[in-house]
């Protein structure tokens, strides 16, 4: 080949080709290639190759050398070419730095042609995989792949931009964007496949494109995932690629990524949003922590109306089912667990958190996640709760589609039933205090949120749980939290003031959601056992949650009756927080191993702390957040004094309640 | 003449390789890359085929001679030596390496140094047969450049003795 063809004639070309317009259809002469391999001889060779392809080739033979060339030239290259087989780093790992930090094609080659391998390369997010000896039409080609990239980044970024536009809009759009650029993809896909060259790669890329069609159910863990990835980029620098590198689950298409991170986002928008209501944000913390405990106050709720007998079990299990239903798809399941946790821990606070509710639900159809935050909160907090729940369901609508229609319908069916049922539970659960009009709100809020969590509104759930500051009572906590995070409202049952019942909300909203998140704490145990149970696959909090569940459920509807009884075990002057400790102490115990279910649970209900321990375990590790909040947060010791500390300022942990209070349906007569 | 004769050579003796197996396609394609602005391309890649494949067998030499044998480590070397030699298009050595792969999966020592030996040959060969066609271009060059040294001189001759230099076909 002559290069007699004087390369600075094609250096303007490419310069402007480089300057990111991406799509232009000029030869990409100039095209900037870093190439590794730790073999001189083929370094060399595809050196000389790619510059009579015309590109700009800098070569280096260590992957620790390209990775600071890279970092040091941010923008410098346009693709990378590295061998699999290195001695100082892994192929693979390089990839994987390279698609996180600076989000370029990268290519893999190997004289290794094992099928495994190549796999591997495309499951690391490689585009493309040549086998050694690489030859000149291989890499003359190559250039497709950084043109393909940037077109793909280019849709997500509009896709993403136009998910966050509206948070109401977004319902609906999500899925269909999300459809939409998947189909798009496919179609560039296609096209792009047929540009390829005739390596076997262009069969792996088949493979990987059909890959991405199925639908990703966002399980506990992988949004787990998700969000451990998006912290450690930063939300604003998280773009689904990188996310998806960080991630680094085979299957998992950026599609499936960039939707998860709208919805993410625009939980996150709403969380913020909730803080205003004066909630803690301690709480909200992390992200994460706040998509769980969001899912759980919608657990929570429903459970926690179900549970007051408020709401009929089967209604509730409908509402619970036709939430998960179509929570199904998305992460609802994570999100459906936290809401069930806060709706349970909210139960014993419920009672009064059920006037505040029943104030949103009158006046907000939304899913108010947080209704069913314990009614230890007073009126004020309720409000407040309820203010912040509002967003929180929209929010919760908003993020999921899916969750959100479910939501309203039932918010619908729920608001009628369960405000005046729970209400009345309430009040006669006397464990609450809360009148009955409370009660029923924060189970139809609960349904709500479950929804929304189940549909994986992470975002919302986390958020305002966390933004809900901890008033006195338990209630305002979770109601703030409700609306936020209906997760989060229960570990901060302590509101009153207690840091430690706050954080205890949390845990047992994390608790409750995780619960919920698996079933959205359907009245009727059958239900969201076999709900969770298919949730089971996607998130992993569900079969905790399906385990939980029942306890649960038991709980819930044994909450709001229970809460009472419950608190009675404990000998809770103010009922909730004993149940909550327990519960809690139970969660605690159970995921972490810190909390001493027997403590508390013991009072409460024997076979509670068992459930809450096996949905605790499973949710803390799961819900990251939950995690380090309980851990953190709630030693076992911190527990009690802070469920204590609760009782004295009448604060209900209602988390315990709800979480665990499982058991003491058992105990109690529902 | 001479120049021709070399080249005559060159392409048949590069011609005998390539029937005998011990090059291939590939190093056609090297071949291809060499051009004006690289004109010992192949040289130079040759030459670093020569030194990694030498540094790598004398590893397998020394991991094969080990009390215990350390398979993994082997066939990371060998791996290595099948990726250099079929990128320069030694296709005996590189067939080689495949079986010594294999040899390494199953762990059996025996046959990794019975396969280091047969490696170790194919290389030889492969080598001596490279630097006799490289020798052969490299003498083509010799001439060549020695011509266009000797015309340049005589043109010098020419012009210091005040005389016009005749047009002479370029011999470069």
């Amino acid at each position: 080949m002559n290069l007699g063809v004087n390369p600075m004639s094609f250096t303007s070309s490419s310069a402007s080709w480089k300057s990111g317009d991406g799509v232009s259809d000029q030869f990409p002469a100039g095209l900037r290639v870093l190439v590794v391999d730790d073999d001189p001889t083929c370094l060399r060779i595809l050196e000389k190759m790619l510059r009579s392809c015309l590109y700009e080739v800098t070569k280096c033979s260590r992957a620790e050398v390209a990775l600071k060339l890279l970092r040091d030239n941010k923008d410098g290259y346009d693709i990378v070419i590295s061998d699999v087989h290195m001695p100082d780093m892994d192929g693979f790992k390089l990839l994987e730095h390279v698609g996180l930090e600076m989000d370029l094609p990268v290519i893999m080659m190997s004289a290794d042609d094992s099928k495994n391998v190549v796999m591997k390369g495309v499951t690391h997010g490689a585009c493309d995989y040549l086998i050694k000896p690489v030859r000149m039409e291989a890499l003359k080609n190559i250039w497709q792949h950084v043109v393909r990239k940037k077109k793909h980044e280019w849709k997500e970024k509009d896709f993403e931009q136009s998910g966050s536009v509206e948070e109401g809009e977004r319902q609906q759009k999500p899925s269909e964007d999300v459809d939409y650029s998947s189909s798009a993809n496919e179609g560039n896909w296609k096209s792009s496949k047929k540009r390829k060259d005739e390596e076997d790669e262009a069969e792996e890329r088949d493979d990987s494109s059909t890959l991405k069609k199925p639908r990703v159910v966002w399980s506990v863990e992988l949004h787990q995932q998700f969000v451990t990835a998006v912290n450690q980029l930063g939300i604003d620098k998280a773009v689904p690629k990188k996310i998806l590198e960080l991630m680094n689950v085979p299957g998992l298409t950026r599609e499936n990524v960039a939707s998860h991170l709208q919805k993410y986002r625009l939980y996150l928008r709403r969380l913020s949003g909730q803080h205003q209501n004066g909630l803690g944000n301690s709480f909200m913390g992390p992200s994460d922590a706040t998509f769980g405990p969001m899912t759980a106050l919608n657990g929570l709720d429903l459970q926690a109306l179900a549970s007051s007998g408020q709401l009929p079990p089967q209604s509730l299990a409908t509402i619970q089912a036709a939430a998960l239903g179509r929570a199904t798809n998305k992460s609802a399941i994570s999100v459906p667990m936290v809401d069930q946790r806060n709706i349970f821990s909210f139960e014993s606070p419920k009672i009064r958190f059920v006037d505040g509710q029943q104030q949103h639900n009158n006046s907000t159809k939304q899913v108010n996640l947080l209704h069913g935050i314990p009614t230890n909160m007073d009126s004020k907090q309720l409000a407040a709760l309820h203010q912040s729940a509002q967003p929180f369901s929209n929010m919760n609508r908003h993020v999921h589609s899916q969750s959100s229609q479910s939501n309203s319908l039932l918010t619908q069916m729920v608001q009628p039933q369960s405000r005046t049922q729970l209400l009345n539970e309430v009040g006669g659960s006397h464990v609450l205090n809360i009148p009955s009009s409370v009660g029923q709100p924060v189970l139809s809020q609960a349904i709500p949120s479950a929804v929304l969590g189940r549909n994986g509104i992470d975002n919302v759930h986390g958020p305002t749980y966390a933004s809900v500051s901890q008033p006195s009572t338990v209630v305002d906590f979770s109601r703030s939290r409700r609306a936020d995070l209906p997760g989060n409202s229960f570990s901060l049952v302590g509101n009153s003031g207690i840091p430690t019942l706050a954080s205890k909300g949390m845990l047992q909203e994390d608790f409750n959601s995780e619960i919920k998140g698996n079933r959205g704490f359907v009245p009727s145990y059958d239900v969201f056992n076999e709900l969770n149970q298919n949730r089971t696959e996607d998130w992993g909090l569900q079969s905790v949650g399906s385990n939980f569940e029942a306890p649960q459920h038991s709980n819930l509807q044994g909450r709001l009756d229970v809460a009472p009884s419950v608190l009675v075990q404990h000998g809770f002057s103010s009922d909730r927080h004993i149940g909550i400790p327990s519960v809690n102490k139970a969660a605690f115990s159970a995921a972490d191993g810190v909390v001493n279910t027997t403590n508390l649970s013991q009072p409460l209900t024997s076979s509670l702390p068992d459930n809450a321990l096996r949905i605790k375990a499973e949710r803390l590790p799961d819900m990251g957040f939950q995690n380090s909040l309980f851990p953190d947060q709630f030693g076992q010791d911190d527990l009690m004094s802070a469920l204590l500390k609760q009782q004295q300022e009448g604060i209900v942990p209602a988390e315990t309640d709800f979480g665990f209070d499982g058991y003491h349906l058992d105990n109690l007569p529902v | 003449m001479e120049v021709d004769q070399l080249q005559r050579s060159f392409v048949e003796y590069s011609r005998l390789l390539f029937h005998e197996g011990f090059l291939d396609g590939q190093f056609s394609q090297l071949q291809l890359l060499q051009d004006e602005s690289n004109p010992d391309f192949v040289l130079e890649v040759v030459s670093l085929f020569f030194e990694d494949s030498e540094r790598l067998l004398n590893d397998l030499t020394i991991a094969l001679d080990q009390q215990n044998v350390e398979f993994k480590k082997i066939d990371a070397h060998v791996h290595q030596l099948k990726g250099s030699s079929s990128s320069i298009g030694a296709q005996r050595v590189k067939n080689v390496c495949i079986a010594f792969r294999n040899l390494c999966d199953e762990q059996n020592a025996e046959g990794c140094l019975r396969c280091l030996q047969q490696v170790k040959q194919e290389y030889l060969l492969v080598k001596t047969k490279l630097e006799a066609l490289l020798r052969e271009r490299h003498d083509k060059r010799v001439v060549h450049d020695l011509n266009c040294g000797f015309i340049f001189q005589l043109e010098q001759q020419i012009v210091a003795a005040g005389g016009a230099i005749p047009m002479l076909n370029e011999f470069c």
